[in-house]
């Protein structure tokens, strides 16, 4: 057999194996997401569906402060969840990675089994945890540490909390997942080399986790900007993000070319940033 | 007399149950070439790690310079390491792996780019500042490690199983480079090595390690010459072992009677009494094979390898020795077969008698 009808046969095997997966993300992935673009040019038929003419009114319609105001809450709240799970993640998980062998895989089957629960269930538990008298307050009170009961739920904190609790597994697992591979004659190496554990830490440890941080950051950032559960349960009607814009226009506004539209600005700031983060952290890591 | 750059005193070090370094005692003098040999497991390893501070002693003291380091974290020791697998950060260019120690230590900017200059032309790969240690080969990462830690002029380098990685033919020719490199910074090194022929190669004094204790120290001639143990003289090099009784001592010179018919005329560096069962070691190439010899035996084969030929003996029912001659008259060569008798002789001088 030559060379080049081998290389033809490895090619046809390889397409019949890849087909399902190119077939799945044709038909329900990429369809769908044109069907959106052309959705968000088109307008808003009256009582329910869309209807002609082609227009540039839904991406206009944004230049409202309302909008812009609750983009930016999103965009604040969604830095916070991950800036949170990040500092809070980052030593769980390099403790994790420090244990031997045996222990570490107790550790990460004891991170994930609460992420077992139903997303929405644990939202519910969170809500009731935050409540005035719910537990977190009794225990503020009975412990003394204060001496009015804390006002969380509905507020921007309340979600916060939840997105944190709710997503902070996605950042340990990557970042334990860099951990776990650091080589330790490397942190030797430093030490050896002058560096106290300060220097150890932001010239070897930091750049070599660089990407469990970025795809961490990544994998919290993306779902929190685009929330809806958790602000819709902890928000209240004060705090709400795109995630509920969005669902308001598919749902009770019935205006699914503006719904389209936000959901296509949703994807390309969800981009942009990803871009831009990888960017800055392999320049950084390239600097040191 | 030359100062001392590191003393051990009774350095013991245990994790948990395990004895890794037993009580050792060692001196390194300045400018010295010290390996720590041993087979794995003998805590020489373990040894250099403390001199480095990446362990802490269980008990005893280190002084480097006569300055006790047991408070000295490892970045505050006067002292760099050349690890094992390199350890290059993977994520720093050359330039910036030998700049490392330097920026740490606050050497101001403008010299370092000139001595990581000097370091990199000092190891023969001036060229390769600006790429990433997964590009360079093993040989030339090897370099690189050495760069890294010579770039700061530690008052010692320690150079942990350092060619280890290499091929042997990369390794023949590293060793005799780091030897005359040591020669040109005059830095003391100390080395760990299992390799036997690469610490007589490169080392001014061998320390012989086993069990987490030191069993011998000296230059690789006294090692080699004059071993004080059965372990020494197993470990280095090849060597006949033959077990008997003491049957006369006549002021140094011994005669053993090696399995009840062999008569082996010794010496002995300390006290043996007749009666006193001993070992006799003799290496292979202090025998001469002659016609009439001080014993004889059968010989039992015959093995050309080039250089030399390889013989054994059996001089008697229980004891077999191995001799090595060079090969330097071809005349001489099929004059001894195999099945035939023949003379073995050597100078009581070489044979030297163990009483351990």
């Amino acid at each position: 057999m030559s060379r080049e009808v081998r290389n033809q046969r490895e090619r046809t095997f390889l397409r019949v194996l890849l087909a399902p997966t190119l077939f799945w993300l044709i038909v329900f992935f990429m369809l769908p997401l044109l069907v959106i673009l052309v959705y968000s040019f088109l307008t808003k038929k009256i009582p329910v569906g869309i209807s002609l003419p082609l227009n540039l009114g839904n991406y206009v319609r944004f230049a409202d402060l309302l909008y812009i105001q609750i983009f930016w809450r999103s965009f604040v709240i969604a830095t916070l969840t991950t800036a949170i799970c990040l500092l809070m993640g980052y030593p769980i998980a390099y403790w994790m990675s420090r244990q031997p062998p045996r222990a570490r895989s107790t550790l990460l089957l004891l991170l994930m089994i609460p992420f077992w629960t139903n997303f929405v269930v644990r939202t519910y538990s969170m809500k009731f945890f935050l409540f005035r008298q719910g537990p977190l307050n009794n225990l503020l009170l009975g412990s003394g540490l204060l001496k009015e009961p804390l006002t969380l739920l509905f507020t921007p904190t309340a979600v916060v909390i939840g997105l944190v609790y709710g997503w902070a597994v996605e950042m340990v697992l990557p970042l334990y997942a860099s951990m776990v591979d650091l080589d330790l004659s490397l942190l030797e190496a430093a030490q050896d080399l002058y560096a106290n554990r300060f220097k150890v830490f932001t010239r070897v440890i930091l750049p070599l986790t660089a990407p469990g941080i970025a795809a961490g950051s990544i994998l919290v950032f993306v779902p929190s900007l685009g929330a809806y559960i958790t602000p819709d349960l902890l928000g209240g009607s004060k705090t709400a993000m795109i995630g509920n814009i969005i669902a308001d226009q598919f749902g009770g506004a019935q205006d699914w070319p503006f719904g389209s539209a936000i959901s296509f600005v949703l994807m390309a700031i969800m981009l942009v940033a990803t871009v831009l983060y990888f960017r800055i952290l392999r320049r950084e890591a390239e600097m040191k | 007399m030359a100062e001392t750059a590191v003393e051990l005193s009774n350095v013991t070090k245990r994790f948990g149950e395990i004895v890794a370094v037993d009580d050792i005692n060692l001196r390194i003098k300045d400018g010295e070439f010290f390996s720590l040999l041993g087979p794995s497991g003998c805590g020489k390893t373990t040894t250099l790690r403390m001199i480095a501070g990446l362990e802490t002693a269980s008990e005893g003291g280190i002084l480097i310079h006569d300055k006790p380091m047991r408070q000295t974290p490892p970045f505050k020791r006067p002292v760099n390491t050349v690890f094992q697998n390199y350890a290059l950060f993977p994520h720093m260019t050359i330039e910036k792996n030998v700049a490392f120690g330097l920026e740490m230590s606050g050497v101001p900017k403008e010299q370092i780019g000139p001595r990581v200059e000097e370091a990199l032309a000092m190891v023969r790969l001036p060229d390769m500042a600006k790429r990433r240690p997964r590009q360079l080969s093993g040989g030339q990462q090897q370099r690189i490690a050495l760069a890294r830690a010579l770039v700061n002029r530690p008052e010692v380098l320690l150079l942990d199983e350092p060619l280890g990685a290499l091929d042997l033919k990369l390794r023949k020719a590293m060793q005799l480079e780091l030897k005359a490199l040591q020669a040109q910074v005059g830095i003391t090194f100390i080395y760990v090595t299992h390799d036997q022929e690469e610490a007589l190669t490169m080392s001014d004094r061998i320390a012989v390690m086993d069990a987490g204790r030191v069993l011998q120290v000296g230059t690789p001639y006294e090692i080699y010459e004059h071993p004080t143990t059965r372990f020494v003289a197993d470990f280095i090099g090849e060597t006949n072992f033959l077990e008997g009784e003491v049957i006369d001592v006549l002021g140094a010179l011994i005669t053993v009677l090696v399995d009840s018919e062999v008569h082996v005329q010794a010496t002995s560096d300390g006290h043996v009494q007749p009666g006193q069962a001993v070992t006799v070691v003799i290496r292979p190439e202090k025998f001469n094979l002659e016609a009439e010899g001080m014993v004889k035996g059968k010989v039992k084969e015959v093995i050309y390898i080039g250089t030399d030929t390889r013989y054994i003996v059996q001089l008697s029912a229980r004891t077999e020795v191995v001799i090595r001659e060079q090969n330097i008259d071809p005349s001489r060569m099929g004059q001894v077969r195999e099945g035939g008798e023949i003379g073995v002789a050597w100078n009581p001088a070489h044979a030297l008698v163990l009483t351990e």
